[in-house]
């Protein structure tokens, strides 16, 4: 027995410990850089600038870092499991669409004084969510759910929301411009720690609820009629795993901004490596979309410092570059 | 011996375009009952109905005094296993692919299977040969293996009723029979109910012991072969001139095929 999930069980172990490398990496890297032992120092005095620094600055960028990466990754390859296609990812369905639309909205209409700080997030949050229950709504006929169609109304659903995007952007004025395309290129830079715990604690409970269909969705790898004959109710499987997809990036894109790429890039890297078995690829995608989302922010911040780039810039271009070098080297199988 | 099967008036299909109707017939515990009948006759649609894919509008059907249509479907899933014509080409390999049968079997915490499930997979992967295939991935078999890795698949659910739909439609005569010979013996063995759509009225007349023949949504025929696979049935439902014959070794009937060639010279003789 020793055999079969080993070299799963090994992946997992050298994620995490990827994981904690990037953590520390992310911790010492920046304007003021600090050793290991520096590290281990601070964090045990819990005084002066450099705590402050590390408390206050990185650490909730991290944790911001780990739990979108984390929430981005796992809901593509849930949603590449339920459409059976490895080209979806959270933004295919328009959600990341309806959410800059929820934001441009907010900023161009003047609406931030009403909730302050969290309007920007919850307008995010309640676009990526109506756009979500639009897809859906529109996906079901004669009760029953459709994913073909749904893939193709949730695209169409993101071209209308990119449209209407820019048509509030050519009329508004410099100013909400600037505004919207600084959010939408998306920051892990979120002072409040609230919403930064928030998102954690959503990613994990993401994580926790999709594991429960673990098994139906390796079933849905047979095709949606044989998972049912297998006794795995589709029609609801596939309910709550678009909701928990949807809800964990709407949640992400609210708080981070959109950042690209990462739930198309991560769970396709894995699946080459340790295979399509989702009872180990769900926590592989959650722990490969934090590490690979941790380590872009560093970059984003150092590479041009002391300014920052937009994390997205970042993610498209490694994550593209990294993807196309392995899929070409790979001996990529077709199905 | 009890029905186990009981199509009881059943109405059922797609609202607007295909219907079955008045569907009637009893299945025996253990036996292996052919459902056979021209393309688009409604074979696959009774299929779906038991499988639950379709609602049935009218009657029921009763699974050893069950109403199918109240089970969940897991429950179902425990009871019937489905091999179906189209092979399961996937990129997994065929010991994960059999281990899937235990699914019905497992409640929403069990993320692995326990040493049992392993134990009865591995059996039923040695009895129906593809055992030493574990290792391999689904989309890498031939189409038979594929076949008979579905059928380990299916008994690994530990069913009362083998559904299958035309199983041996894409293979040659030798897989052909290796498969039904299969499947016969596992009838016989295990005393499995097995309840087969198949299209070749020679195997199905071979290795059935009963048949149902549908035409056009409705049960045209249903009996023992011999009763059911006679030239008056076949040609009304099939619209074939045929020569049925006994098969002198296992006395069942076997059908000879006439083309239409043929059938002039003869009748201008």
């Amino acid at each position: 027995m020793r055999g079969k999930y080993f070299k799963q069980g090994i992946g997992i172990l050298v994620l995490l410990i990827l994981l904690i490398l990037s953590i520390l990496l992310a911790l010492s890297v920046g304007e003021i850089n600090f050793s290991i032992k520096e590290l281990v120092e601070i964090s045990r005095n819990k005084t002066g600038i450099e705590y402050t620094i590390i408390s206050n600055i990185r650490f909730p960028r991290i944790l911001l870092g780990l739990s979108v990466g984390g929430a981005l990754s796992l809901a593509g390859v849930i949603l590449q499991g339920v459409y059976r296609n490895p080209l979806v990812e959270p933004y295919t369905l328009g959600i990341s669409g309806g959410a800059a639309l929820g934001v441009a909205i907010t900023i161009v209409f003047n609406l931030n004084i009403v909730l302050g700080l969290y309007m920007l997030p919850l307008s995010g949050f309640l676009g990526a969510i109506s756009t979500v229950f639009i897809v859906y709504i529109l996906s079901i006929s004669k009760n029953r759910f459709n994913i073909n169609k749904m893939l193709l109304i949730g695209v169409m659903i993101s071209f209308i929301s990119s449209s209407s995007m820019m048509f509030l952007l050519s009329t508004t004025t410099a100013e909400n411009l600037h505004s919207i395309v600084f959010w939408i290129m998306g920051s892990l830079d979120e002072p409040n720690m609230l919403l930064v715990k928030s998102v954690f604690y959503a990613s994990i409970a993401g994580l926790c609820i999709t594991y429960l269909f673990a098994n139906p969705l390796n079933a849905l790898r047979l095709g949606e009629s044989k998972a049912k004959h297998l006794g795995v109710n589709t029609s609801f499987t596939i309910r709550v795993l678009f909701i928990t997809a949807s809800v964990l990036t709407g949640i992400s894109v609210s708080v981070a901004g959109v950042i690209g790429f990462v739930g198309l890039i991560i769970p396709h890297l894995l699946r080459l490596v340790i295979g399509s078995d989702y009872r180990i690829l769900l926590l592989a995608s959650f722990l490969g979309g934090s590490i690979f989302v941790i380590v872009c922010d560093v970059i984003s911040r150092t590479i041009i410092a002391p300014n920052e780039l937009p994390i997205g810039v970042i993610t498209g271009m490694i994550g593209g570059l990294v993807f196309i070098v392995v899929i070409s080297k790979s001996k990529f199988k077709n199905h | 011996m009890p029905e186990f099967i009981i199509v009881n008036n059943m109405k059922c299909g797609y609202s607007g375009s295909f219907m079955l109707e008045q569907i009637n017939f009893e299945i025996e515990k253990g036996s292996f009952t052919g459902i056979i009948g021209p393309n688009g006759s409604g074979k696959t649609t009774l299929f779906k109905a038991i499988t639950g894919e379709i609602l049935i509008k009218k009657g029921n059907i009763l699974l050893n005094s069950t109403d199918t249509s109240t089970m969940s479907p897991r429950k179902k899933a425990r009871k019937i296993a489905i091999v179906t014509q189209n092979t399961e080409a996937a990129d997994i390999s065929v010991g994960d692919y059999v281990l899937m049968g235990r699914m019905p079997y497992k409640s929403h915490f069990q993320l692995f299977e326990n040493k049992e499930d392993e134990v009865l997979a591995n059996k039923f992967m040695e009895l129906t040969g593809v055992f030493k295939l574990k290792n391999k991935l689904m989309c890498e078999l031939s189409g038979g293996e594929q076949q008979l890795a579905a059928i380990a698949r299916a008994l690994t659910q530990e069913p009362n009723l083998l559904l299958l739909d035309e199983p041996t439609s894409h293979l040659d005569i030798s897989h052909q029979m290796q498969i039904l010979n299969l499947i016969q013996q596992l009838n016989e063995n295990l005393n499995l109910t097995v309840l087969m759509i198949i299209h070749d009225l020679n195997l199905a007349g071979e290795y059935c012991d009963y048949l149902v023949m549908m035409n056009n949504g409705e049960v045209f025929a249903k009996g023992k072969p011999e009763e059911v696979l006679n030239y008056k049935n076949i040609e009304k439902v099939y619209k074939t001139v045929v020569i049925t014959q006994e098969n002198p070794f296992s006395k069942k009937p076997t059908i000879l095929l006439v083309s239409a060639k043929t059938l002039n010279g003869i009748r201008n003789d």
